[in-house]
């Protein structure tokens, strides 16, 4: 099963290559990894997704937390959360399947964000599913380049991930 | 306030540290912290012959005291050479810090002379690591390196040291840190009270309970809290190798070791037990055999101080994080109140003791042929022997292979801290300097090797590290001249094929002893032996170099059967489960 991890990292050099490494090492898999700085300079925030059942799970998480640099986690599949990842992508749209193109994109609730007179660049956001949806829809003939953030989540309602 | 350049706050700090000797290796990045060394008396400095013996001799002094064992070697290949030693420690989870030069800041990642990015290299073997940033930092950054290394599950620090970082004419304020604090790091202590008491009544009802007491036992100080409750319940006791010596094996309860080469009836128990009370160990795959037949009728009480090892290979019924002492001493406490169910417990046990006493005697004179006057000794017997001549009160350390497994089967511990191998990693070279790191630290005791001629030659360029600093090993030379432990698989599994196992050209250890300044004693006949050994131990100062020649067609056994259950075992070449 898909499991996304939310992770408080120190923000430390090495830090990062910590956290891959320990996937890689323990033959762990990961299928998207999203980090960036908080609001916090001494932390980044983290998000992996992941896939395995059960007890591959919580040996993750619990490696995870074994690592000196990582200062929290939650699996946010675990209950109610928010999933979002950007995709930026790159299509041509030549004559007639600019219009086509154009109501796919508004159909999606993307956005055109670049146009020349051969190719659209569209951006949208949403979940993993929907993001495939979309591509599936324009068909691989007019896609030119993809470009995904990977995914980054929160848990809905007042819970929330911080020191 | 004092002023204190980071190379001298490097040696100020393990003084305060309470460190009395470092093992290392001099070189072009190390150099500012040797001066500072060089200027000050309370840190002492063995200088060993290659940078993976300063490791392990290291990690022998860690695995006697249980105080993380301190090295210091240069940037590049100083640094690469201990890669083997810290893996070693990592993999039997020993408290260790690696300081280790690294070439100036402003060079790092432009390739320079002796460079080699060692926190990448030792990243996935070391519990955690630092780069120094700025020299003022070297208090803290030491602290927290010797802190996290002999805290929770133990485990090698490596401490990368830019040169610069310890440039004598930059000096800062020094205050030794007596305590530090790391916000993502809290290792537990105590466990969970309802899972504690869910325990113990699984330990009361159990008809066919063994303990299974691992290394973590030994590193978290529980040999007395395990032998209390082991006693007070009558519970049947199996040490992993890591956890030998965690309980006396001369106790009646003792039922040794399981696994691969463990003793028949710890294998037999623990494969018919309907309780399986784990402290401390990891049910790695040299216990278990295959884990999908593994212990079919057992549920499992597992005490980890480290969360990861519960359920790691084998699912967990009652998982108790915390420290071994701590939740042993807890449960104790706790049978107090139940004193009418502890004294009802022989009966309720008995019909299991009689199981594994016959399981016990069916072997008993059975494991295996001593050898006849005039004949090759057997290795068995030579290890029995030294034990005798040591009163079984010995440090003994080993190397890895057919060797190793005879000195844990035949010498019999009744203290912890005492058997020194290399166990998850299996670290051919370990013995001679790990033995070397014990006799430096306990000077009166005896320390044996146990060694085989193969591993002997990976590490005995330390030979001359001994004539320095005047350290003497019993050295058991178990000569069967060849990789023994390879050649046993080869005849089991090659037809007999024995691929680059047999070790021609072995020097004449009495002339490379003598070239030391060493005895040697060589013994081809089993008659030779007692006399060899009084000779030998006559004087726990002196070194000893005995080359016992032995049956060099010997198997260890019993050998579990690849991918059968734990009981399923080879018992000699011609008898099987």
């Amino acid at each position: 099963m898909r499991h996304i991890i939310s992770i408080l990292l120190e923000n430390e050099p090495g830090a990062l290559s910590r956290v891959v490494g320990l996937f890689s090492q323990r033959n762990f898999n990961i299928e998207t990894l999203n980090v960036a700085p908080t609001e916090d300079a001494s932390l980044s925030r983290l998000t992996v997704t992941t896939n395995g059942d059960e007890r591959i799970i919580e040996q993750i998480t619990k490696h995870l937390n074994k690592l000196i640099d990582v200062v929290k986690l939650v699996d946010l599949t675990e209950g109610a959360h928010i999933e979002r990842e950007l995709m930026l992508v790159k299509l041509k749209a030549v004559a007639g399947a600019r219009e086509e193109i154009k109501r796919t994109v508004d159909i999606f609730r993307a956005q055109i964000v670049d146009v020349t007179p051969s190719a659209y660049t569209v951006q949208i956001t949403g979940d993993a599913s929907k993001l495939d949806g979309f591509l599936q829809a324009i068909g691989p003939a007019s896609v030119l380049e993809v470009v995904r953030s990977g995914v980054s989540g929160i848990s809905r309602g007042e819970k929330t991930l911080s020191l | 306030m004092e002023l204190l350049s980071g190379a001298d706050m490097i040696a100020r700090f393990l003084k305060d540290e309470g460190v009395e000797y470092i093992y290392g290796y001099p070189g072009g990045a190390a150099l500012h912290i040797y001066d500072a060394l060089f200027r000050q008396e309370a840190v002492k400095h063995i200088l060993v012959r290659h940078e993976q013996a300063a490791t392990h001799m290291a990690d022998g002094y860690a695995r006697a005291t249980g105080k993380p064992g301190v090295v210091l070697v240069t940037s590049g290949p100083g640094a690469t050479n201990a890669v083997t030693g810290i893996a070693t420690a990592y993999m039997d989870s020993i408290p260790m810090v690696v300081l280790c030069g690294q070439v100036a800041s402003h060079l790092i990642g432009e390739d320079a002379f002796q460079e080699t990015d060692i926190i990448g290299v030792t990243r996935p073997i070391v519990k955690h690591s630092f780069s120094i940033r700025h020299p003022s930092d070297i208090p803290t950054v030491l602290k927290k390196a010797f802190y996290i290394a002999a805290s929770g599950r133990p485990g090698p620090v490596v401490v990368d040291i830019p040169k610069d970082m310890t440039a004598p004419t930059e000096r800062y304020e020094y205050v030794y840190p007596k305590k530090v604090k790391i916000r993502s790091y809290n290792p537990a202590f105590r466990g969970h009270g309802g899972q504690i008491k869910k325990a113990i009544e699984l330990i009361l009802e159990a008809r066919r309970p063994v303990v299974f007491a691992g290394g973590g036992v030994i590193t978290g100080e529980a040999s007395d809290a395990l032998t209390d409750l082991a006693k007070r319940l009558g519970l049947p006791v199996i040490t992993s190798l890591m956890g030998i010596g965690a309980y006396p094996q001369n106790d009646r309860q003792c039922l040794g070791w399981p696994g691969m080469h463990g003793s028949f009836e710890a294998n037999q128990a623990m494969h018919h037990a309907d309780l399986i009370f784990c402290v401390g160990a990891r049910f790695d795959d040299r216990v278990t055999n295959n884990v999908a037949k593994f212990c079919p009728t057992a549920k499992i009480i597992h005490i980890d101080i480290d969360p990861s090892s519960i359920s790691k290979t084998v699912p967990t019924d009652v998982p108790i994080v915390g420290a071994a002492a701590s939740v042993l001493n807890e449960m104790l406490g706790l049978l107090g109140d139940r004193e009418k169910d502890v004294t009802t417990r022989e009966q309720q046990l008995a019909p299991w003791w009689e199981r594994i006493d016959a399981w016990r005697a069916s072997r008993a004179g059975r494991l295996y042929e001593p050898a006849a006057q005039g004949e090759l000794l057997k290795p068995q017997q030579v290890v029995e022997a030294v034990h005798r001549a040591t009163q079984g009160d010995a440090f003994v350390a080993t190397d890895v292979g057919q060797h190793q497994m005879f000195a844990a089967q035949y010498y019999k511990f009744n203290k912890p801290h005492r058997f020194i191998t290399s166990g998850g990693l299996g670290t051919m070279g370990f013995g001679l300097p790990a033995a070397m790191g014990v006799k430096l630290n306990f000077p009166e005791e005896q320390v044996v090797l146990f060694t085989g001629e193969s591993s002997f030659q990976m590490m005995m360029q330390e030979l001359s590290t001994c004539r320095q600093f005047g350290i003497a090993v019993k050295i058991v030379n178990l000569n069967n001249q060849s990789l023994g432990m390879v050649r046993q698989w080869q005849d089991l599994n090659y037809k007999a094929r024995h691929a680059q196992s047999y070790m021609e050209s072995l020097p004449d250890f009495h002339k490379l002893f003598e070239a030391y300044g060493f005895k040697a004693i060589t013994v081809t006949r089993a008659e030779e032996l007692e006399g060899a050994l009084d000779e030998a131990f006559r004087d726990t100062n002196e070194m000893v170099f005995l080359d016992i020649h032995v049956d060099p067609r010997e198997h260890v056994y019993p050998m579990q059967v690849p991918l059968g259950a734990m009981n399923d075992m080879l018992l000699s070449k011609t008898e099987r489960t």
